[in-house]
């Protein structure tokens, strides 16, 4: 791997000869690991297998006692592996210190590879925890043959199995023991485990394993990734997202840059990155500065002359019309209640298109090896990509292998991974290592950001403000419609739908009939390709829920948190199923109501400062995280702006297994929701995005930063997600905050200053 | 060819003069700690130092440093144990870690302007460098540590 350095604490190992860690052992042989100071002299992954004991395809440890857990989630600032492992090591008995990871590369066995929803912990836990549970009791039954002792005499800990006075270390029992056992999946399923009460790591604090290499250049991102031989290439965008096709390339004046190479239009059978042209160059310099001298002609696709404002004028006028969309909900009774009703509410809503922006621009690097395509790249959904990359080469899935990096953010952008097709398409063509680097400017025209969104909202209510009947239509560009349509669950009318596309609109309210309708935005699908954003759905169906929640209070005359609380009474479907939603909507009133506690609900504020409150339960209704917050903002008459004073948030995701990284991921969340309620956000222009780098485009900064208070909830439940569920609320309570302190609604994010000035003009 | 200094040994690199510093520090040295985010300065991912002064690496050219001294992420401590670096790990600072090398050069910049500095020295000086995953309130918190730790000060810590 050419100069790539090899400092103590991140491992990157010569080739192995572990077979199980590599399809063949072929390649270079990376594998992206942590390993712990102390037992840095000892490469257990390269231990012959018959040295090892592995139970299960997820950990073995080694004859020096090592336990090695195989993690098969992208690492992208959540500290999964931490987590993961810390799940393993809990049944396992294990001794934390001399546990270590290994971010695996990609291999049917590890089953569907995918990093995002929220759904890592929530998912792996249970068969984690039995790999443990399994490990565990094999050691005891062969640690007691080795001690001479009853095996109901032995019990485990800390890498030991002990007896009485006597005991052995986890390390000789691998070593002297015959621990020949590999466990069915079927009868892992069966394994009990712990109660929480017996919980040694698990919901208790550590420090990330992976941390460490972040402080000192050591991490290894997919930028980072480099090959004997390899050149650099830079894209060409073309001017549309689909349907580009290239005309001509003159590259003249590239060839005045010195390293300059060629250019290429790419053949792509798989129509991922039509019209795309690659710039070869000797250096990521002269790859950029060539690029720029390359005139490209495209025939543009049929979309060129598509802007925001168009997108959602047809989303409205898919709303408009009754017919089409599918529905997640639809009970009887809703127009009849709507018809009988005392008063009735209906607002829109709308959301901009929105950057990922993750600080690492998307990059791959590729070769071809003895007739097997190698990908090095940071990757979110593997298993989504695969295909696609061996559509685009025309092979078998079989001939290519994703390697494991660091992530440089993630954010739902690695979700898609269409960056890695150019890649490959280009080794392919030139014989040659392929190294691709964007430019940010690149990588934000490139971007599958989040796609403009559209709502409307109606509400019926009877007798003394009670709520009859909710109906809630939604219209954007559909990310699952687009690039996985095969994984969408049908509505209760037979029709596929997007649940990133949706959830949040199926809440947990109990609000009489009830109708939610999907409607997947045609025009934004062909224009770009819409992407997964971190909270995906529900960080703008909540925006819509729980602002209209605010603005129905109102109008009921009701405190807005006494109005939720009415709603969220547990009752028929908003009841809860175990294992996940255990409690239902009455755990979310809980939130909601320590919320209010935490963040002062009802005292008294200064002039044209206010508090807002919204609740919702993180990404879908099966895997609920409920989360609730308090914002207090301060704007300003004059010139419109909004400032995010405190931000207070009370989760409860039932166990928390690493309390330092839930809180953690707790506080970025927060922050992505109030970036992109105030700072941030992006408009569609005739193809493309407006705002390509950091002079326009303008997330949250250090000095934006409010005063936090985040409570997690101390639960026993099954774990379910915190990656994206903070995100959900913080725009909603600060648009409710904003009401509170100057009475101007806005129903527009992001909220920026004219938008606020505008709100407080027409209200007078 | 062009020599200059980088944690603490002399290179000579054969490249256009007009190079940005970064990519011949990540392509030519091998020094990859460095990050690469907006490439027009307004990110912080890719700062070093110059003479002890954190630059943005992506828009220095590499002729601005003939004959200087360089600090990367991988020089500025030989152990990795500036007290920035124990401070980060404290606090448990970095989520993705891709922002953190110029957070990190940027704030021991900062702390030798101002050793013992304020929310709003913080905010000023750090309000340059972008981190996506908003890590922003464990920064902060770290660079007081390891400030109150290079005063002296064992109680703030």
């Amino acid at each position: 791997m050419g100069s790539v350095l090899k400092p103590p604490g991140h491992r990157v190992p010569s080739p192995l000869s572990r077979r199980s860690f590599l399809i063949g052992a072929a390649g270079t042989g990376i594998v992206l690991g942590f390993m712990r100071p102390g037992l840095a002299a000892v490469d257990a992954l390269s231990t012959p297998p018959d040295q090892l004991f592995e139970p299960t395809v997820w950990y073995s440890i080694g004859r020096d006692g090592s336990v090695t857990v195989n993690i098969a989630k992208a690492e992208m600032g959540q500290h999964i592996g931490t987590a993961l492992a810390r799940i393993v090591a809990d049944e396992l008995e294990a001794d934390w210190e001399r546990v270590q990871l290994a971010y695996v590369d990609t291999d049917p066995k590890w089953g569907y590879m995918v990093t995002g929803g929220s759904w890592s912990v929530s998912h792996s836990f249970m068969p984690l925890s039995q790999a443990g549970a399994a490990g565990r009791i094999a050691l005891i039954e062969e640690g007691a043959k080795l001690l001479g002792a009853d095996r109901e005499a032995c019990s485990a800990r800390n890498g030991m199995v002990s007896a009485g006075d006597q005991s052995i270390a986890y390390g000789d029992i691998v070593a002297r023991g015959d621990l020949r056992r590999v466990y069915s999946a079927d009868e892992l399923k069966q394994m009990p485990i712990k109660q929480p009460a017996d919980r040694r790591l698990i919901g208790h604090d550590t420090s990330a394993i992976d941390i460490p290499s972040k402080t000192d250049g050591s991490a290894r991102y997919g930028l980072d990734a480099e090959v004997e031989g390899m050149i650099y290439a830079r894209p060409k965008i073309p001017p549309t997202r689909n349907g580009s096709k290239v005309l001509s390339i003159d590259d003249q004046a590239a060839k005045t840059v010195k390293g300059y190479i060629s250019s290429i239009a790419l053949e792509d059978p798989s129509d991922t990155v039509p019209g795309w042209v690659m710039v070869f160059a000797d250096s990521v310099t002269a790859a950029i500065r060539a690029a720029d001298k390359v005139t490209v002609q495209w025939q543009a696709g049929d979309t060129a002359n598509v802007s925001e404002q168009d997108i959602l004028d047809h989303g409205g006028a898919q709303i408009a019309d009754p017919k089409g969309g599918s529905l997640l909900v639809n009970d009887d009774g809703l127009e009849p209640a709507f018809a009988a009703a005392k008063t009735t509410l209906e607002q829109t809503y709308t959301t901009s298109s929105m950057l990922h922006f993750q600080l690492e621009p998307v990059n791959g690097l590729a070769f071809e090896k003895d007739g097997v395509f190698e990908i090095h790249t940071g990757n979110q959904w593997q298993s989504l990509i695969l295909p696609v990359l061996a559509k685009a080469l025309g092979v078998g899935q079989d001939k290519i292998i994703m390697r494991t990096y660091l992530i440089g953010g993630g954010f739902g952008r690695r979700l898609n991974g269409d960056y890695a097709v150019p890649v490959a398409l280009a080794t392919k063509a030139v014989g040659k290592p392929v190294k691709m680097v964007c430019t940010r400017a690149d990588d934000a025209r490139f971007d599958s950001f989040r796609s403009p969104s559209i709502q409307t909202l109606r509400m019926a209510f009877g007798e003394g403000g009670r709520v009859t009947a909710m109906d809630h239509h939604a219209a954007a560009g559909w990310p699952t419609g687009v690039m996985a349509p095969s994984s969408m669950p049908k509505g209760v009318n037979g029709v596929p739908y997007d649940p990133f596309s949706i959830s949040g609109a199926d809440h947990w309210y109990t609000v009489g009939a009830q109708r939610v309708r999907a409607l997947s935005n045609d025009l934004a699908n062909r224009a770009f390709r819409p992407g997964w954003l971190r909270s995906v759905g529900p960080g703008w169906t909540n925006w819509a829920v729980e602002s209209f929640m605010d603005e129905a209070a109102h109008a009921a005359g009701i405190d807005a948190v006494a109005f939720r609380l009415g709603l969220l009474d547990g009752t028929g479907r908003n009841a809860g199923t175990a294992p996940f939603s255990v409690g239902g909507a009455r755990r979310q009133a809980a939130v909601l109501k320590r919320v209010a506690e935490r963040g002062g609900w009802g005292s008294a504020m200064p002039k044209d400062t206010g508090l807002g409150i919204a609740t919702t339960f993180g990404q879908e209704r099966d895997m609920p995280t409920w989360v609730a917050c308090v914002a207090r903002v301060r704007v300003n008459r004059g010139n419109g702006v909004v400032t995010l004073e405190k931000l207070s948030l009370v989760v409860d995701a039932g166990s928390i297994v690493h309390p330092d990284g839930a809180l953690a991921q707790v506080e970025g969340a927060a922050l992505w929701g109030a970036s992109m309620a105030l700072h941030e956000g992006t408009e569609f222009v005739k193809g493309q995005v407006k705002d390509t780098n950091l002079d326009t485009y303008t997330p949250l900064r250090m000095g934006d930063v409010p005063e936090m208070d985040i409570e997690l909830v101390e639960s026993a439940e099954m774990p379910t997600g915190l990656g994206e569920p903070a995100t959900t609320v913080v725009g909603p309570a600060i648009a409710n905050a904003i009401f509170a302190a100057v009475g101007a609604r806005l129903r527009h994010l992001p909220m920026r200053p004219p938008a606020v000035l505008q709100a407080l003009s027409s209200k007078s | 060819m062009t020599t200059f200094q980088v944690n603490g040994r002399t290179v000579a690199v054969d490249v256009a003069p007009d190079t940005p510093l970064l990519w011949v520090l990540r392509d030519e040295i091998g020094l990859k700690g460095t990050k690469f985010g907006c490439g027009i300065g307004m990110c912080g991912a890719c700062t070093v130092h110059v003479e002890g002064r954190a630059i943005r690496s992506c828009i220095t050219p590499l002729d601005a440093v003939a004959g200087a001294t360089v600090t990367t992420i991988e020089g500025l401590d030989p152990d990795g144990q500036h007290p920035l670096q124990k401070a980060w790990i404290k606090t448990q600072a970095p989520q993705c870690g891709y922002c953190q090398s110029g957070q990190i050069m940027q704030a021991a910049s900062m702390l030798k302007d101002f050793p013992d500095p304020t929310d709003r020295d913080i905010d000023a000086v750090m309000g340059g460098s972008l981190c996506r995953c908003m890590a922003y309130i464990r920064i902060r918190k770290a660079i007081k540590i390891a400030a109150a730790e290079m005063r002296g000060d064992a109680s703030n810590g």
